[in-house]
Protein backbone atom coordinates (compact mmCIF):
# COMPACT_ATOMS: atom_id res chain seq x y z
CA UNK A 1 0.00 0.00 0.00
CA UNK A 2 2.64 2.51 1.01
CA UNK A 3 4.76 1.34 -1.90
CA UNK A 4 1.84 2.14 -4.20
CA UNK A 5 1.65 5.70 -2.86
CA UNK A 6 5.33 6.17 -3.58
CA UNK A 7 5.17 4.60 -7.04
CA UNK A 8 2.20 6.64 -8.16
CA UNK A 9 3.45 9.94 -6.75
CA UNK A 10 6.83 9.46 -8.42
CA UNK A 11 5.08 8.72 -11.72
CA UNK A 12 2.89 11.81 -11.24
CA UNK A 13 5.97 13.89 -10.48
CA UNK A 14 7.68 12.63 -13.62
CA UNK A 15 4.65 13.52 -15.71
CA UNK A 16 4.61 17.02 -14.17
CA UNK A 17 8.31 17.47 -14.92
CA UNK A 18 7.82 16.36 -18.52
CA UNK A 19 4.91 18.79 -18.90
CA UNK A 20 7.14 21.52 -17.45
CA UNK A 21 9.80 20.67 -20.02
CA UNK A 22 7.12 20.90 -22.69
CA UNK A 23 6.14 24.40 -21.50
CA UNK A 24 9.76 25.51 -21.59
CA UNK A 25 10.23 23.93 -25.02
CA UNK A 26 7.22 25.91 -26.24
CA UNK A 27 8.88 29.10 -25.00
CA UNK A 28 12.16 28.12 -26.64
CA UNK A 29 10.37 27.75 -29.95
CA UNK A 30 8.17 30.82 -29.60
CA UNK A 31 10.72 33.23 -28.17
CA UNK A 32 9.95 36.09 -28.69
CA UNK A 33 13.55 37.09 -28.15
CA UNK A 34 16.84 35.26 -27.82
CA UNK A 35 17.11 35.88 -24.07
CA UNK A 36 13.77 34.12 -23.48
CA UNK A 37 15.02 31.12 -25.41
CA UNK A 38 18.26 30.90 -23.42
CA UNK A 39 16.38 31.32 -20.12
CA UNK A 40 14.02 28.46 -20.92
CA UNK A 41 16.80 26.25 -22.29
CA UNK A 42 18.57 26.66 -18.95
CA UNK A 43 15.37 25.79 -17.10
CA UNK A 44 14.96 22.72 -19.31
CA UNK A 45 18.36 21.50 -18.18
CA UNK A 46 17.22 21.83 -14.55
CA UNK A 47 14.05 19.88 -15.36
CA UNK A 48 16.08 17.13 -17.01
CA UNK A 49 18.29 16.97 -13.93
CA UNK A 50 15.28 16.66 -11.63
CA UNK A 51 13.86 13.99 -13.92
CA UNK A 52 17.09 12.01 -13.56
CA UNK A 53 16.78 12.29 -9.76
CA UNK A 54 13.20 11.00 -9.80
CA UNK A 55 14.20 8.12 -12.09
CA UNK A 56 16.84 7.32 -9.47
CA UNK A 57 14.15 7.19 -6.78
CA UNK A 58 11.94 5.02 -8.98
CA UNK A 59 14.62 2.46 -9.76
CA UNK A 60 16.39 2.67 -6.42
CA UNK A 61 19.73 2.94 -8.15
CA UNK A 62 22.39 5.49 -7.27
CA UNK A 63 23.77 5.81 -10.80
CA UNK A 64 21.26 8.49 -11.75
CA UNK A 65 22.72 10.86 -9.18
CA UNK A 66 25.95 11.09 -11.20
CA UNK A 67 23.94 11.60 -14.38
CA UNK A 68 21.99 14.41 -12.70
CA UNK A 69 25.22 16.06 -11.56
CA UNK A 70 26.68 15.92 -15.07
CA UNK A 71 23.49 17.34 -16.62
CA UNK A 72 23.60 20.19 -14.10
CA UNK A 73 27.25 21.02 -14.84
CA UNK A 74 26.78 20.91 -18.61
CA UNK A 75 23.63 23.01 -18.39
CA UNK A 76 25.40 25.67 -16.37
CA UNK A 77 28.36 25.85 -18.75
CA UNK A 78 26.20 26.03 -21.86
CA UNK A 79 23.86 28.66 -20.42
CA UNK A 80 26.78 30.86 -19.39
CA UNK A 81 28.27 30.51 -22.87
CA UNK A 82 24.94 31.42 -24.50
CA UNK A 83 24.43 34.41 -22.18
CA UNK A 84 27.94 35.57 -23.01
CA UNK A 85 27.11 35.17 -26.69
CA UNK A 86 24.04 37.39 -26.34
CA UNK A 87 26.14 40.05 -24.65
CA UNK A 88 28.65 40.55 -27.42
CA UNK A 89 27.83 38.13 -30.19
CA UNK A 90 31.06 36.18 -29.69
CA UNK A 91 31.61 33.33 -27.26
CA UNK A 92 35.38 33.66 -27.06
CA UNK A 93 36.83 37.12 -26.87
CA UNK B 1 50.66 26.43 7.49
CA UNK B 2 49.18 29.28 5.50
CA UNK B 3 51.75 28.60 2.77
CA UNK B 4 50.76 24.95 2.50
CA UNK B 5 47.03 25.69 2.64
CA UNK B 6 46.46 29.17 1.26
CA UNK B 7 42.67 28.75 1.26
CA UNK B 8 41.69 26.53 4.20
CA UNK B 9 37.93 26.87 3.58
CA UNK B 10 38.29 25.98 -0.09
CA UNK B 11 40.51 23.01 0.75
CA UNK B 12 38.07 21.73 3.36
CA UNK B 13 35.14 22.22 0.99
CA UNK B 14 36.84 20.33 -1.83
CA UNK B 15 37.78 17.50 0.51
CA UNK B 16 34.21 17.27 1.78
CA UNK B 17 32.90 17.19 -1.79
CA UNK B 18 35.37 14.44 -2.69
CA UNK B 19 34.25 12.34 0.27
CA UNK B 20 30.58 12.86 -0.53
CA UNK B 21 31.06 11.83 -4.15
CA UNK B 22 33.09 8.72 -3.35
CA UNK B 23 32.87 7.20 0.12
CA UNK B 24 34.00 7.96 3.64
CA UNK B 25 37.15 5.83 3.99
CA UNK B 26 40.75 6.50 4.93
CA UNK B 27 42.06 5.90 1.42
CA UNK B 28 39.58 8.33 -0.15
CA UNK B 29 40.32 10.83 2.61
CA UNK B 30 44.05 10.82 1.78
CA UNK B 31 43.47 10.97 -1.97
CA UNK B 32 40.92 13.75 -1.54
CA UNK B 33 43.25 15.70 0.72
CA UNK B 34 46.01 15.57 -1.91
CA UNK B 35 43.62 16.69 -4.67
CA UNK B 36 42.13 19.47 -2.51
CA UNK B 37 45.57 20.77 -1.50
CA UNK B 38 46.75 20.77 -5.12
CA UNK B 39 43.59 22.51 -6.30
CA UNK B 40 43.81 25.23 -3.68
CA UNK B 41 47.47 25.79 -4.60
CA UNK B 42 46.35 26.19 -8.20
CA UNK B 43 43.69 28.64 -6.99
CA UNK B 44 46.42 30.68 -5.27
CA UNK B 45 48.10 31.13 -8.65
CA UNK B 46 44.95 32.95 -9.83
CA UNK B 47 45.30 35.37 -6.89
CA UNK B 48 41.64 35.95 -6.11
CA UNK B 49 40.75 38.53 -3.51
CA UNK B 50 40.74 36.76 -0.18
CA UNK B 51 37.41 37.05 1.63
CA UNK B 52 37.72 37.98 5.28
CA UNK B 53 35.10 36.53 7.60
CA UNK B 54 34.78 38.75 10.61
CA UNK B 55 31.81 37.24 12.38
CA UNK B 56 31.23 33.79 10.97
CA UNK B 57 28.90 32.86 13.83
CA UNK B 58 26.18 34.94 12.13
CA UNK B 59 26.24 32.74 9.00
CA UNK B 60 23.88 29.97 10.26
CA UNK B 61 21.40 32.63 11.36
CA UNK B 62 21.47 34.33 7.95
CA UNK B 63 21.21 30.94 6.22
CA UNK B 64 18.08 30.15 8.23
CA UNK B 65 16.46 33.50 7.41
CA UNK B 66 17.25 33.13 3.70
CA UNK B 67 15.96 29.54 3.51
CA UNK B 68 12.66 30.53 5.12
CA UNK B 69 12.34 33.66 2.96
CA UNK B 70 12.91 31.64 -0.20
CA UNK B 71 10.28 29.15 0.94
CA UNK B 72 7.82 31.96 1.65
CA UNK B 73 8.37 33.71 -1.66
CA UNK B 74 8.11 30.36 -3.43
CA UNK B 75 4.61 30.09 -2.03
CA UNK B 76 3.86 33.71 -2.99
CA UNK B 77 5.03 33.35 -6.60
CA UNK B 78 3.22 30.01 -6.84
CA UNK B 79 0.05 31.84 -5.81
CA UNK B 80 0.62 34.60 -8.38
CA UNK B 81 1.11 32.07 -11.19
CA UNK B 82 -1.92 29.99 -10.19
CA UNK B 83 -4.17 33.05 -9.88
CA UNK B 84 -3.11 34.24 -13.29
CA UNK B 85 -4.66 37.45 -14.53
CA UNK B 86 -7.50 37.44 -12.05
CA UNK B 87 -5.52 39.67 -9.70
CA UNK B 88 -4.13 43.12 -10.42
CA UNK B 89 -0.37 43.01 -10.15
CA UNK B 90 2.36 45.34 -11.23
CA UNK B 91 6.03 44.57 -11.49
CA UNK B 92 8.84 47.05 -11.69
CA UNK B 93 12.42 48.05 -11.08
CA UNK B 94 13.66 49.26 -7.70
CA UNK B 95 16.94 51.12 -7.21
CA UNK B 96 18.58 50.46 -3.85
CA UNK B 97 21.56 52.46 -2.57
CA UNK B 98 23.85 49.93 -0.88
CA UNK B 99 26.50 50.54 1.74
CA UNK B 100 28.00 47.10 1.35
CA UNK B 101 31.26 47.29 -0.63
CA UNK B 102 32.93 43.94 0.07
CA UNK B 103 33.02 41.89 -3.15
CA UNK B 104 32.29 38.57 -1.47
CA UNK B 105 29.42 40.13 0.44
CA UNK B 106 27.97 41.50 -2.79
CA UNK B 107 28.33 38.08 -4.41
CA UNK B 108 26.43 36.45 -1.53
CA UNK B 109 23.77 39.17 -1.71
CA UNK B 110 23.36 38.55 -5.45
CA UNK B 111 22.91 34.83 -4.77
CA UNK B 112 20.23 35.60 -2.17
CA UNK B 113 18.35 38.10 -4.34
CA UNK B 114 18.42 35.93 -7.46
CA UNK B 115 17.57 32.67 -5.69
CA UNK B 116 14.49 34.25 -4.18
CA UNK B 117 11.61 33.95 -6.64
CA UNK B 118 10.00 37.34 -6.98
CA UNK B 119 13.20 39.36 -6.94
CA UNK B 120 15.90 39.42 -9.60
CA UNK B 121 19.27 41.13 -9.49
CA UNK B 122 19.52 43.33 -12.57
CA UNK B 123 22.55 45.53 -12.26
CA UNK B 124 25.00 46.98 -9.76
CA UNK B 125 26.92 50.19 -10.30
CA UNK B 126 30.18 49.94 -8.32
CA UNK B 127 31.01 53.64 -8.61
CA UNK B 128 27.82 54.81 -6.88
CA UNK B 129 26.91 51.61 -5.03
CA UNK B 130 23.36 51.60 -6.39
CA UNK B 131 21.76 48.24 -7.02
CA UNK B 132 18.89 47.73 -9.45
CA UNK B 133 16.54 44.84 -8.79
CA UNK B 134 13.34 43.75 -10.48
CA UNK B 135 10.39 42.86 -8.28
CA UNK B 136 7.54 40.71 -9.57
CA UNK B 137 4.85 41.90 -7.18
CA UNK B 138 5.67 45.53 -6.52
CA UNK B 139 3.45 47.45 -4.13
CA UNK B 140 5.72 49.82 -2.26
CA UNK B 141 9.27 50.60 -3.41
CA UNK B 142 10.46 51.91 -0.05
CA UNK B 143 9.35 48.71 1.60
CA UNK B 144 11.64 46.70 -0.68
CA UNK B 145 14.57 49.06 -0.10
CA UNK B 146 14.12 48.69 3.66
CA UNK B 147 13.70 44.92 3.38
CA UNK B 148 16.90 44.34 1.40
CA UNK B 149 18.88 46.77 3.54
CA UNK B 150 17.76 45.59 6.97
CA UNK B 151 17.22 41.93 6.36
CA UNK B 152 20.17 40.98 4.17
CA UNK B 153 22.61 43.84 3.87
CA UNK B 154 23.04 44.55 7.58
CA UNK B 155 24.03 40.96 8.55
CA UNK B 156 26.25 40.67 5.48
CA UNK B 157 28.06 43.87 6.45
CA UNK B 158 28.57 42.49 9.94
CA UNK B 159 29.94 39.25 8.55
CA UNK B 160 32.24 40.60 5.86
CA UNK B 161 33.24 44.15 6.85
CA UNK C 1 9.89 -1.13 -8.14
CA UNK C 2 9.97 -3.96 -5.62
CA UNK C 3 12.52 -2.23 -3.39
CA UNK C 4 9.90 0.34 -2.34
CA UNK C 5 7.99 -2.25 -0.32
CA UNK C 6 10.98 -2.52 2.04
CA UNK C 7 10.57 1.14 2.94
CA UNK C 8 9.01 2.18 6.24
CA UNK C 9 5.67 3.97 5.86
CA UNK C 10 6.83 7.37 7.09
CA UNK C 11 9.73 7.40 4.62
CA UNK C 12 7.52 6.42 1.69
CA UNK C 13 4.92 9.07 2.50
CA UNK C 14 7.54 11.76 3.11
CA UNK C 15 9.35 10.93 -0.14
CA UNK C 16 6.08 10.95 -2.09
CA UNK C 17 5.09 14.32 -0.60
CA UNK C 18 8.46 15.95 -1.25
CA UNK C 19 8.66 14.66 -4.82
CA UNK C 20 5.18 15.99 -5.56
CA UNK C 21 5.97 19.39 -4.01
CA UNK C 22 9.19 19.71 -5.99
CA UNK C 23 7.64 18.68 -9.29
CA UNK C 24 4.62 20.91 -8.67
CA UNK C 25 6.80 23.96 -8.03
CA UNK C 26 8.83 23.25 -11.16
CA UNK C 27 5.66 22.89 -13.22
CA UNK C 28 4.29 26.15 -11.77
CA UNK C 29 7.52 27.88 -12.79
CA UNK C 30 7.17 26.53 -16.32
CA UNK C 31 3.57 27.71 -16.54
CA UNK C 32 4.73 31.07 -15.21
CA UNK C 33 7.11 31.52 -18.12
CA UNK C 34 4.15 31.03 -20.43
CA UNK C 35 1.91 33.45 -18.56
CA UNK C 36 4.16 36.40 -17.79
CA UNK C 37 4.28 39.16 -20.33
CA UNK C 38 7.81 40.55 -20.37
CA UNK C 39 11.29 39.04 -20.16
CA UNK C 40 12.05 40.63 -16.80
CA UNK C 41 8.93 39.03 -15.35
CA UNK C 42 9.75 35.69 -16.93
CA UNK C 43 13.16 35.67 -15.21
CA UNK C 44 11.37 35.09 -11.89
CA UNK C 45 9.52 31.96 -12.94
CA UNK C 46 12.29 29.34 -13.36
CA UNK C 47 13.73 30.20 -9.94
CA UNK C 48 10.76 28.32 -8.46
CA UNK C 49 12.22 25.17 -9.95
CA UNK C 50 15.79 25.98 -9.06
CA UNK C 51 15.20 26.93 -5.44
CA UNK C 52 12.69 24.74 -3.62
CA UNK C 53 11.80 22.61 -6.63
CA UNK C 54 15.30 21.23 -6.68
CA UNK C 55 15.53 21.40 -2.89
CA UNK C 56 12.41 19.31 -2.33
CA UNK C 57 13.36 16.62 -4.85
CA UNK C 58 16.91 16.44 -3.47
CA UNK C 59 15.45 16.10 0.04
CA UNK C 60 13.13 13.36 -1.21
CA UNK C 61 16.11 11.52 -2.67
CA UNK C 62 18.01 11.90 0.61
CA UNK C 63 15.09 10.54 2.64
CA UNK C 64 14.49 7.69 0.21
CA UNK C 65 18.07 6.42 -0.06
CA UNK C 66 18.77 6.95 3.64
CA UNK C 67 15.73 4.87 4.60
CA UNK C 68 16.45 2.26 1.94
CA UNK C 69 20.04 1.63 2.94
CA UNK C 70 19.45 2.49 6.63
CA UNK C 71 22.43 4.80 6.50
CA UNK C 72 22.65 8.54 5.98
CA UNK C 73 23.08 9.50 2.32
CA UNK C 74 23.59 13.21 1.84
CA UNK C 75 25.35 13.58 -1.50
CA UNK C 76 22.17 15.01 -3.05
CA UNK C 77 22.93 18.11 -1.01
CA UNK C 78 25.74 18.69 -3.51
CA UNK C 79 23.18 19.09 -6.30
CA UNK C 80 21.09 21.51 -4.25
CA UNK C 81 24.17 23.53 -3.31
CA UNK C 82 25.48 23.48 -6.86
CA UNK C 83 22.19 24.67 -8.35
CA UNK C 84 21.88 27.41 -5.71
CA UNK C 85 25.33 28.73 -6.58
CA UNK C 86 25.18 28.43 -10.37
CA UNK C 87 21.66 29.68 -11.09
CA UNK C 88 22.36 33.28 -9.96
CA UNK C 89 25.45 33.36 -12.17
CA UNK C 90 23.50 32.24 -15.22
CA UNK C 91 20.53 34.52 -14.55
CA UNK C 92 22.68 37.56 -13.81
CA UNK C 93 24.69 37.13 -17.01
CA UNK C 94 21.48 36.61 -18.96
CA UNK C 95 19.74 39.64 -17.44
CA UNK C 96 22.81 41.76 -18.05
CA UNK C 97 22.86 40.65 -21.67
CA UNK C 98 19.14 41.35 -21.96
CA UNK C 99 19.36 44.83 -20.46
CA UNK C 100 22.38 45.58 -22.66
CA UNK C 101 20.43 44.54 -25.75
CA UNK C 102 17.34 46.48 -24.69
CA UNK C 103 19.34 49.62 -24.05
CA UNK C 104 21.22 49.37 -27.33
CA UNK C 105 17.97 49.00 -29.23
CA UNK C 106 16.16 51.48 -27.03
CA UNK C 107 12.88 49.56 -27.30
CA UNK C 108 11.75 48.24 -23.93
CA UNK C 109 11.14 50.53 -20.99
CA UNK C 110 14.21 49.66 -18.93
CA UNK C 111 15.84 52.20 -16.61
CA UNK C 112 18.79 53.99 -18.16
CA UNK C 113 22.28 53.35 -16.87
CA UNK C 114 22.44 56.91 -15.54
CA UNK C 115 19.47 56.14 -13.29
CA UNK C 116 21.88 54.23 -11.07
CA UNK C 117 23.71 57.40 -10.13
CA UNK C 118 21.77 59.38 -7.51
CA UNK C 119 23.58 62.67 -8.21
CA UNK C 120 23.05 62.45 -11.96
CA UNK C 121 25.77 62.71 -14.60
CA UNK C 122 26.61 60.19 -17.25
CA UNK C 123 28.51 56.96 -16.98
CA UNK C 124 30.03 55.21 -19.95
CA UNK C 125 27.77 52.31 -20.92
CA UNK C 126 30.77 49.99 -21.22
CA UNK C 127 31.75 50.24 -17.53
CA UNK C 128 29.64 47.40 -16.29
CA UNK C 129 29.39 46.61 -12.62
CA UNK C 130 31.22 43.73 -11.00
CA UNK C 131 29.35 41.24 -8.94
Amino acid sequence: MTADILVWSVIAAQIMLVVAMGCYAWRVVRGPRAQDRVLCLDAMYVCAMLLALTVGIRTGSGVYFEAALIIGVLGFASSVALAKFLMRGEVIE
Amino acid sequence: MSRAFPYPLLTAGLLLMWLLLTSFSLGQFLLGAVVAAAASRAMAALQPSKPRLRRWQLIPHLLGIVTLDILRSNAAVFGIIVQGRRRERSSGFVAIPLDLRDRTGLAVLSCIVTSTPGTAWIEYAPESGVLLIHVLDLVDKDEWVALIKNRYEAPLMEIFE
Amino acid sequence: MTHASDLPTWAAVLTALLVLIGAGLTLAGAIGTLRFGSFYERVHAPTLGTSWGTGAIALASIVFFSALGSRVVVHELLIAFFITVTTPVTLMLLVRAAIYRDRTEGTADVPARSALKPSGGNIAPGSDGAG
